[in-house]
């Protein structure tokens, strides 16, 4: 039995305790915006917060996580969170849109250690996070606009 | 933003009945009860109307519109519903869009006679065809007012939603005239609007998927939920033909949560109460395979045969004009040859393949998935699992990429889905997936080509003579030519007086597929790479070189001459930086791209910056042909840089997951500058055309920096990085 919180709530899971949290949000807690995408750590797309710090979610056993607190796309919120979802929104940055819950985690958390990252700084943070459709460069102004929006 | 109450799609209320009329039709199916989340193809509120197959008006005035082409990123959702909107003259906030059932009659693709997306012609087969559904609704709106009203319908006009007579002072929106309106006779020959008046078309338009992309709640197969689902995925061989020999299920079976184990004729099937169940009872499981019919041969045999072909007979005509052999043979001639090597490719969509499959009381099946051909997937479900097709629903669901790999005649990924859910017996809902190393493993792939290329140059540096030999499967599984093999090749727009394409399509136990832009991924390289390298060698500048080639009247001209001035060509560089240039035809559209590349700090390509020229005649929505040239560039360079699937000793596919089979990033994407060419010319389309130049233009660039043609892809493995 693993006890952690869940976007805020109290949870429970007596499953397997290697399950994945990724497997624990997307089949036993049903939020489904977690995405899976390799299940080895290498695409980003299971991004999610763990008590703060993104965690690549497929590679992370349930166990792990007693008394932690997950956050995912479903109930991500704060300033950069509505900063970096409004860029995102504003110049369109999905294609197929698959990728982008993880894209979005991972540039969160980056404006929230560090409010006015440069071109490397957000190719060091997001390198980790692949997308197919290849929608980089408006992943990389809406990070700009982002953070511009947070000084004002 | 309240994104936490609308973690659900609304359909979701819908089907709950959450203070909303439930449709006739979904009662009817009796399955509200199984599906959790999803998105049904043609729940009908009952109080929209309809006014064609294509577009639905309800009390509240928003206007639905039934896309017959998927949605997996190339943007049809919003280009069919602003083609409606436009000759509707509709408000954009009243727009809405959803999937069309599958019908390969009502819905099919006007160029390819059978419902289906593909072949970048989502706009350029419905942008006829969706304007007349939006004026036919108008026509029938108006029709309503005139009657209603008692004036004459040439008086009305319609804009932004309103429809008003200003004589008499009547208006109205189009929710209370759409139950008389749709009564309406529709006209036959609804009259279009001028170009010169569109309001919608030709502006940038933000995407409806956009915000459900942006909070989480965009629903994929992957995201469908049902009561009582089991998730299974298959234990596939791991050669291409090799069948199940014997099983030894005892430890996959002892795994918790593990519920059933069946051989079906992919593989062994794991049905668990939970994805991490079935991947750790497939991992449990012990397969003996039968080799038998199993394609065994290396990636490296493979060249090799290949290459001893083109040496052999004279392969399939494509293209034969003056005397190439005299030509080659001439006083004074120069020549030049050149092979290159062209490796399977995955398409790697970033959702694996999937599907849920659902029996309903009645013994019809409900599919969910990303149906690219639904039509096929729908007979394919039919036949496997003993059903009509009449009692088969495929509701199609956003796919999360496909790159072509979605879109299958006969269905093979579906018939697996189907054998799965049939050995099942049907009873409870089942999600069938695939993981990545299915994926990267699964086959499908652009096919392994050869190219051989011979030129001629004359004592004045004409480029007298080009003799092309192409090998490799043929993706239509023809006998005779494929053009499908040599498109781009044997239609080069340059003009040589002696020209040759040949091709050679031998047969191989390898499943393939086409891969975002088909043919023009190896011969928009080949010819783009081999004029580049004859032009230098002649004493000609890439631009002008070219452009001294193509006829006056060819629309390659205008986007190399954009692209050029774009990017400046000819202007000082930075230390280190050469450019390469590449103009490519495909699917109609017209693309010339710029690439500025330096040799990076792991001794491969660094691609810093693309310019890229599109003329795709009329641009409907201009911020989505931009985003189709920036990931058709990043889609491109990754599989030029990166990308092969190897088959190794006896046939084992090499490669199983992004760390091998590696995806362009964040860090490797170049700038992207793209301009589109002003046109009134039909639209055509911007999925796929995009791709093919970024390959050569990176590879032109790269000889330049080394002095070393690129023979082989990709060019990292090639380099020996
Ligand atoms: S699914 Fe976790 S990183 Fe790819
Ligand atoms: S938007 Fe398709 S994978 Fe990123």
């Amino acid at each position: 039995m693993v006890s952690f919180t869940l976007n805020g709530e109290e949870r429970r899971f007596d499953g397997d305790p290697e399950t994945p949290l990724l497997w624990v949000i997307r089949d036993a807690e049903r939020l489904t915006g977690t995405k899976y995408g390799c299940g080895i750590a290498q695409c980003g797309a299971c991004t999610v917060h763990v008590d703060g710090m993104t965690r690549r979610s497929c590679i992370t056993p349930i166990a792990d996580l007693e008394g932690s607190s997950v956050t995912t796309i479903e109930a991500v919120s704060g300033r950069e969170a509505e900063a970096v979802q409004t860029a995102w929104t504003a110049i369109d940055v999905p294609q197929c849109g698959y990728c982008q819950s993880g894209q979005i985690m991972s540039a969160v958390s980056l404006l929230q250690m560090n409010p006015a990252p440069s071109d490397a700084d957000i190719d060091a943070a997001m390198a980790g996070n692949i997308c197919r459709c290849a929608t980089y460069q408006r992943i990389r102004q809406a990070i700009h606009d982002a953070a511009s929006s947070l000084e004002g | 933003m309240g994104r936490h109450e609308i973690l659900r799609p609304s359909r979701r209320a819908f089907l709950q009945g959450a203070g909303l009329v439930i449709g006739v039709t979904l009662a009817g199916r009796g399955m509200a009860a199984n599906l959790i989340q999803g998105e049904p193809a043609d729940v009908q509120n009952p109080e929209a109307k309809a006014f064609n197959a294509f577009v639905r008006i309800a009390p509240d005035s928003s206007v639905t519109v039934l896309s017959k082409h998927i949605e997996f990123g190339q943007g049809p959702y919003t280009g069919l519903t602003t083609l409606v909107a436009e000759e509707l003259d509709a408000d954009w906030s009243q727009m809405r869009v959803e999937a069309a059932p599958a019908d390969d009659e009502i819905y099919k693709n006007l160029a390819f006679g059978l419902q289906g997306t593909g072949g970048s012609t989502a706009i350029a087969n419905s942008y006829d065809q969706m304007r007349k559904a939006g004026a036919t609704a108008r026509a029938m709106l108006v029709a309503a007012a005139a009657d209603e009203w008692g004036v004459p319908a040439e008086e009305i006009t319609v804009s932004k939603g309103v429809i008003s007579h200003q004589a008499s002072g009547h208006s109205s929106d189009f929710g209370s005239l759409a139950d008389k309106a749709a009564t309406m006779d529709a006209p036959s020959e609804p009259t279009l609007k001028d170009p010169k008046d569109f309001v919608l078309i030709g502006k940038d338009r933000p995407r409806l998927d956009t915000p459900s992309k942006v909070d989480g709640t965009a629903v994929f197969t992957l995201d469908v939920l049902a009561d009582d689902m089991l998730i299974a995925v298959v234990a596939h061989p791991d050669r291409f033909g090799a069948t199940v020999a014997s099983v030894d299920e005892t430890e996959a079976r002892k795994v918790p949560g593990v519920v059933d184990i069946k051989t079906i004729p992919q593989g062994v099937a794991v049905y668990a109460e939970n994805t991490f169940a079935a991947l750790k009872g497939r991992a449990a499981l012990k397969i003996d395979w039968n080799l038998d019919a199993a394609e065994t041969r290396s990636s490296e045999e493979i060249y090799e045969e290949y290459r001893q072909m083109i040496g052999g007979a004279q392969g399939l005509e494509a293209a034969n004009e003056g005397d190439v052999d005299g030509a080659m043979n001439g006083d004074g001639i120069t020549t030049l040859s050149v092979d290159l090597v062209f490796p399977f490719l995955a398409h790697a969509p970033m959702e694996p393949l999937d599907a849920v499959l659902m029996r309903q009381a009645d013994g019809s099946i409900d599919c969910y998935n990303g149906a690219q051909f639904p039509g096929q997937d729908k007979a394919a479900i039919a036949e496997v699992c003993g059903v009509d097709p009449a009692n088969v629903r495929v509701n199609t669901q956003l796919a999360g990429g496909s790159f072509g790999r979605r879109a299958q005649f006969g269905s093979p990924y579906m018939r697996e889905a189907a054998e799965v859910f049939k050995a099942s017996g049907m009873t409870r809902p089942v999600k069938h997936m695939w993981t990545r190393e299915d994926d990267i493993r699964g086959g499908f792939y652009r096919p392994i080509y050869v190219h051989s290329l011979r030129g001629a140059i004359d004592g004045a540096g004409n480029i007298v003579a080009w003799d092309q030999s192409i090998v490799g499967q043929s993706i239509m599984n023809k006998d005779e030519l494929d053009t499908t093999s040599v498109e781009g090749a044997s239609d080069m727009p340059y003009r040589i007086a002696n020209r040759r394409v040949t091709a050679h399509q031998p047969k191989l136990g390898v499943p393939i597929l086409w891969w975002r832009s088909v043919g023009h991924t190896h011969t928009g390289f080949a010819v783009e790479t081999f004029i580049d390298q004859l032009l230098d060698k002649a004493g000609k500048d890439p631009v002008s070189g070219r452009l001294a080639l193509l006829p006056d009247d060819a629309r390659e001209r205008a986007v190399l001459e954009k692209v050029a001035e774009m990017a400046d060509w000819g202007s000082p560089l930075p230390d280190g930086r050469r450019r390469g240039v590449a103009v490519h035809k495909s699917f109609s559209t017209y693309v010339a791209e710029i690439a500025e590349v330096s040799i990076g700090e792991d001794g491969g390509p660094k691609v810093h910056k693309v310019w890229c020229a599109v003329d795709c005649g009329v641009a409907v929505n201009p911020n989505i042909i931009r985003a189709q040239m920036e990931g058709g560039i990043g889609y491109g360079l990754g599989a030029i840089l990166y990308d092969e699937v190897t088959l190794g000793d006896g046939g084992r596919v090499v490669q199983s997951n992004f760390h091998d089979y590696r995806s362009l990033r964040i860090s490797e994407m170049p700038q992207v500058e793209v301009a589109i060419i002003e046109s009134s010319a039909a639209p055509t389309g911007v999925g796929e055309p995009g791709t093919p130049p970024i390959g050569p233009a990176v590879a032109n660039a790269w000889r330049r920096l080394t002095g070393q043609p690129v023979t082989r892809l990709p060019i990292m493995s090639a380099a020996g990085v």
